[in-house]
C-alpha cells in the first residue's frame, strides 16, 4: 500500500458538508453554501473560508491521538493545533491501521502507524496549497514560507490556505514530499495542551452514550445470566404494560424493552419474565478453568521462540529452579458502559458508537440490519474508556435490531452489571517456568511454557491458523536477557468462554510471570536483582539505559526506613521500560495490608510526539495494573460472572493512587507505543517488593487473594 | 410534572417522582454531561451539587429533589471559568474524560467547603469518583492548583 493511498477520493466539491454530524463535540460543522472544500487527502479538508479540518482515523479513548495525530498534521501542514478542527473519520480502507491490518485503535500503534503518514498527509497538503500561492506570484515554491497557515513569498505577499484552496485543488499530487528533519520540528516533541481537554471539562463531549436523535427511543437489555446462554421463552405482559414502553424484542443478544426512556426502559426489563437456557458453560466454575489449563499445560504448545536447546540445557543443568504462575480473568470495566445507538431505515442505517473498530462496527451492524456494509454510516465518538473493551462489537447487534423492529432511532445502554457480567475478559493463565544454572551460576537457559486461551483464535482466526497466537506470547518471545537456551511455546487451552484484548493484552501476563521469576533466579544464586538483569543485558543499551535511570532515581536498594523496593523491566510496543515501586505493609490492625507508596517508571519510547501524553499514559496505565494486581478478578460459578459492580470489582481510588515519577529518555529512535506498556511491570515489581519485605514469593494474583501478615 | 430548579432554572418535567435525578438531567433535559457510570454511587460519574453539595444523582429520585438547586457541570460556569475547570486545563487532567465531570463537581464542592484543602481532605472528598484512567495525580495536583486560583494568586 502507498504511503498516501487517499487519492483517488481527491475531491473538490463544493459547498458539501461532509456527513460527520458528530463531530466528538457539540459544535457541528459550519454550513456555507459558498465554502469550497480541497480534499488533498483522506485525513485533510481545507476550505475557502479558511477552516482547516482533520479526519482523526484512530478512536479517541484517552490516550490522547485527537491531539497527537493532529500534531503529526499541523508540523508539516504548517498550522497552529488550534487552527485544525478534528472530526472522527468514518470507516474507511484509506484508514486502514498497517502495523495491524485494519482500521483499529489498538496495541499502542496510533502515533507508530501514523507517523510518517500523517506528516506526509500534511506535506503534500502544504506543498500543493504554497505551489498554487507560488503559480499566482510567478516565483518559485521552494522560496516561499509558510507561517500559521498563511503562504509568504520572498517579496512580502500573503495568501492563506483558505485562498488558495480552490486552485491548490487543481494541481497534480506530488508523489513524494520531502518531510521535515527530527530537529526543524516545531510542535512535535513539545509538550502541547490536549485539544479535547475544553470539552472534557465542561460536559460538552459527546461520548456514545450522549448520543441523541429526534424520535430517539431508549432501549434496556436482558442478557443471559450465564456465558453463552439463550432464551428459551418470555413473557413481557407485565413489562409491556408500564409506562412509556414502546416495545419488547427478541434480539440475537437477549430481551430488549424500549421505552420513552432509558429509565423506564430499564424498569421494564426488570419485570421480565425469562426463561434461559444456560447453554455449554451452565456448570463452569473458577475451579474447573484452572483444572482445564493445568491439564491443556500438560501438552507441548506452539514454539514462539527457541534459542539453543533448553531441554537438553535444562537436563544437563548444575541446577535448575521451577516455579508455576496462575492469573485470573479480568473485566475492563470502562467507565462508560457499552452503549449503541441505531437508526435503521429500510435501505440504509446510522450507527453511533463508541468504538475502537469502525469497520468491524460496520460489518456486524449490516449484518444484523440486513444491509450491505456500504449502507451503514458508522459515527464514532468519544469514547468512555476502550482498554480493549470496545474492540467487540456485541454491544452492536441488539442496537440495531430493536431499531429495525421498530423502524425508530433507538439507543441501548447496558447497566454496569450487564457491563461487568457480559465482558469478553482477559484471559486467564497457568505458565510454568524454568531457569538452569551451570555450575559457576551462569543462567544458561530460560523455560517458558505458557497456557490458555487464545484471544486472536476467536478474533482473527486466520492468524492463529499459520502461527502462535502473537498476543499470547508477548512479553516472553520477547524475552531480552543474554541466556544461550531459550524457549518460549504457547498452549493453547480454551475454556468455554469469551477473552478479550485488555490494556497490554499478554505482556501484563507474562511481564509478571517473566519479571518475577527474574528475581527467584536472582534470588536463587544470592545475585542483587539488578546486577543480575544488568548483567544480562549488557548488549542492549536500550534497555540499560532505563534500567540505570530508574535504578538511581529511585535509589533502588535504598527505600527509607519500612519501605522496600522491586524492580521489573520490560520492553513492549518498541518502547523499553524500566520500573521501581516503593511498598510498605502495615502493622497492627491491617497487618500485611500492602501500600503502594510510589511508582517509578523510566521509558525510552523513541520519538515523543507530545510528551505530556506520554507522561500521562505511563500514570494511566500504572495505575490500571495497580487496580488488576490488587483486587483485580472475574469468578465464574455455575457459567456466571460473581462480580456486578465496582463494590465486588474493586479498581484504585484517589486514596489508592501510588505518587507516580516518570522519567522519559530521548532516544532519537523510532516512535515506540505508551497507551499501554507501563501496565505490565506494576505487577511484578511490586511483588518483588514484596518478597524483598516479607521472603513470601506471590505466583498467583490479585494480592486480595494472599494474606501477608 | 415536577418542579425543579436547575442550573439556576426552574424547570418542568413529566416524569414519575421516583425517576432518579440522573436520568431527568441525562433524558428529559439534554443535559448529558452528568455521567452513568454504576448506579449504585459507587463511581462518582453522576455526581451533581444539590444546594452546594455534592450527590450522586443516580441515587436520588427527583421526589426528593423538588425546588433545591441542583448544579451540574453544565452550570459550573459559562466559559469554563471556575477555577476547577482552570486548574482542570492547566495540568490537562482529562484522558477518557467520562468521570471528569463527577470528579469537577467534587473538586468544585471541596473548595467550597475547605479553600485549602490538606491531602486528607483530597482524599476524603474524591474516594467516591472512579477515574479508570487513573487521572489521580493530576487531579490532586490541579485541585491544589484551582486553590490558588480560588484564593486569587492566579
Amino acid at each position: 500500500m502507498s504511503a498516501i493511498p487517499s487519492f483517488t477520493r481527491r475531491t473538490f466539491v463544493g459547498g458539501l458538508v461532509i456527513a460527520m454530524a458528530l463531530p466528538g463535540c457539540k459544535q457541528s460543522p459550519k454550513s456555507s453554501g459558498e465554502t469550497k472544500f480541497f480534499d488533498p487527502n483522506a485525513w485533510l479538508h481545507i476550505g475557502t473560508d479558511n477552516s482547516i479540518t482533520f479526519f482523526c482515523d484512530r478512536a479517541e479513548m484517552g490516550q490522547g491521538v485527537y491531539t497527537s495525530l493532529t500534531m503529526l498534521v499541523a508540523e508539516e501542514l504548517g498550522v497552529s493545533l488550534e487552527r485544525i478542527k478534528v472530526e472522527f473519520a468514518p470507516p474507511g480502507d484509506e484508514f486502514i491501521n498497517n502495523l495491524i491490518g485494519g482500521q483499529i485503535t489498538g496495541g499502542s500503534s496510533s502515533v507508530r502507524d501514523a507517523w510518517e503518514k500523517l506528516r506526509k498527509a500534511g506535506a503534500t497538503a502544504r506543498t500543493l496549497l504554497v505551489s498554487a500561492a507560488a503559480d499566482e506570484w510567478g516565483v518559485d515554491a521552494r522560496s516561499c514560507k509558510v507561517a500559521d497557515g498563511v503562504i509568504l513569498s520572498p517579496q512580502f505577499k500573503k495568501r492563506t490556505f483558505g485562498e488558495v484552496a480552490e486552485a491548490a485543488a487543481k494541481l497534480p499530487v506530488p508523489k513524494d514530499v520531502p518531510l521535515k528533519p527530527a530537529a526543524n520540528f516545531t510542535m512535535i516533541g513539545k509538550p502541547q495542551r490536549r485539544k479535547d481537554t475544553p470539552f472534557k471539562v465542561d460536559g460538552s463531549a459527546i461520548f456514545g452514550i450522549d448520543v441523541k436523535l429526534p424520535g430517539m427511543l431508549y432501549a434496556a437489555l436482558a442478557q443471559s445470566p450465564t456465558l453463552g446462554g439463550s432464551v428459551k421463552t418470555f413473557n413481557d405482559d407485565k413489562a409491556r404494560a408500564m409506562p412509556g414502553v414502546v416495545g419488547v424484542v427478541l434480539t440475537s443478544s437477549g430481551v430488549a424493552v424500549a421505552a420513552d426512556s432509558w429509565w423506564k426502559a430499564r424498569k421494564a426489563r426488570d419485570a421480565l419474565t425469562i426463561e434461559w437456557d444456560a447453554g455449554p458453560n451452565g456448570a463452569l466454575t473458577d475451579a474447573k478453568i484452572s483444572q482445564m489449563l493445568r491439564k491443556g499445560a500438560a501438552g507441548p504448545g506452539r514454539v514462539a521462540r527457541n534459542d539453543g536447546d533448553a531441554a537438553a540445557a535444562i537436563k544437563s543443568a548444575a541446577r535448575v529452579v521451577r516455579a508455576d504462575y496462575e492469573l485470573p480473568l479480568l473485566a475492563h470495566a470502562t467507565l462508560e458502559p457499552q452503549n449503541c445507538t441505531a437508526d435503521v431505515r429500510a435501505d440504509s442505517a446510522d450507527i453511533y458508537v463508541p468504538t475502537q473498530v469502525p469497520q468491524i462496527a460496520q460489518g456486524a451492524a449490516a449484518t444484523a440490519a440486513g444491509l450491505d456494509p456500504k449502507q451503514v454510516k458508522i459515527h464514532t465518538t468519544f469514547l468512555g474508556g476502550g482498554f480493549g473493551r470496545r474492540l467487540e462489537v456485541d454491544f452492536i447487534p441488539a442496537a440495531v435490531e430493536v431499531s429495525k423492529a421498530l423502524k425508530k432511532p433507538v439507543k441501548l445502554v447496558w447497566t454496569r452489571e450487564d457491563d461487568m457480567t457480559h465482558d469478553a475478559y482477559r484471559p486467564p493463565a497457568f505458565d510454568q517456568a524454568t531457569g538452569a544454572f551451570d555450575e559457576k551460576g551462569n543462567l544458561i537457559a530460560w523455560n517458558l511454557h505458557l497456557t490458555g486461551p487464545s484471544i486472536t483464535a476467536r478474533m482473527f482466526p486466520s492468524v492463529t491458523e499459520k502461527m502462535v497466537d502473537p498476543f499470547a506470547v508477548e512479553a516472553a518471545a520477547n524475552y531480552p536477557y543474554d541466556v544461550p537456551n531459550v524457549h518460549v511455546d504457547f498452549q493453547q487451552q480454551e475454556i468455554g468462554i469469551n477473552v478479550g484484548y485488555w490494556r497490554s493484552v499478554s505482556h501484563a501476563l507474562n511481564c509478571f510471570v517473566a519479571e518475577s521469576f527474574m528475581d527467584e533466579l536472582a534470588v536463587a544464586t544470592k545475585k542483587n536483582s539488578y546486577e543480575f538483569r544488568k548483567a544480562l543485558l549488557a548488549k542492549h543499551p536500550r534497555f540499560l539505559k532505563v534500567l540505570d535511570l530508574v535504578v538511581r532515581e529511585s535509589r533502588f536498594g535504598y527505600p527509607q526506613r519500612g519501605h522496600f523496593h522491586g524492580l521489573a523491566v520490560m520492553e513492549g510496543y518498541g518502547t523499553y521500560m524500566a520500573q521501581v515501586a516503593e511498598i510498605s505493609l502495615a502493622a497492627g490492625e491491617d497487618a500485611g495490608k500492602i501500600k503502594v507508596h510510589r511508582i517509578y517508571c523510566a521509558a525510552d519510547c523513541g520519538q515523543q510526539v507530545n510528551p505530556d501524553t506520554v507522561v500521562a499514559q505511563i500514570e494511566s496505565s500504572v495505575i490500571f495494573g495497580l487496580s488488576a494486581l490488587m483486587w483485580g478478578e472475574i469468578n465464574i460459578q455455575n457459567g456466571r460472572v460473581q462480580q456486578t459492580n465496582f463494590d465486588s470489582y474493586k479498581v484504585a481510588r484517589m486514596t489508592d493512587a501510588p505518587r507516580i515519577d516518570s522519567y522519559v529518555i530521548d532516544s532519537g529512535e523510532s516512535p515506540g507505543g505508551i497507551g499501554e506498556p507501563a501496565t505490565a511491570l506494576v505487577a511484578p515489581a511490586v511483588c518483588n517488593a514484596i518478597y524483598t519485605a516479607t521472603g513470601r514469593r506471590i505466583r498467583s494474583l490479585p494480592l486480595s487473594r494472599h494474606r501477608l501478615a | 410534572m415536577t418542579k425543579l430548579n436547575v442550573n439556576g432554572n426552574a424547570v418542568e418535567v413529566d416524569v414519575d417522582p421516583e425517576t432518579p435525578l440522573l436520568w431527568v438531567l441525562r433524558d428529559a433535559l439534554g443535559l448529558t454531561g452528568t455521567k452513568f457510570g454504576c448506579g449504585m454511587a459507587l463511581c462518582g460519574a453522576c455526581t451533581v451539587h444539590l444546594e452546594g453539595e455534592p450527590v450522586r444523582s443516580c441515587q436520588i429520585p427527583i421526589s426528593a429533589v423538588g425546588e433545591k438547586p441542583v448544579t451540574t457541570i453544565e452550570g459550573l460556569s459559562k466559559d469554563r471559568s471556575h477555577p476547577v475547570q482552570k486548574a482542570w486545563i492547566e495540568h490537562d487532567v482529562p484522558q477518557c474524560g467520562y468521570c471528569q465531570s463527577g470528579q469537577i463537581m467534587s473538586a468544585s464542592a471541596l473548595l467550597e467547603a475547605k479553600p485549602r484543602p490538606s491531602d486528607a481532605d483530597i482524599d476524603a472528598a474524591m474516594a467516591g469518583n472512579i477515574c479508570r484512567c487513573g487521572t489521580y495525580q493530576r487531579i490532586r495536583a490541579a485541585i491544589r492548583r484551582a486553590a490558588e486560583i480560588k484564593a486569587g494568586a492566579a
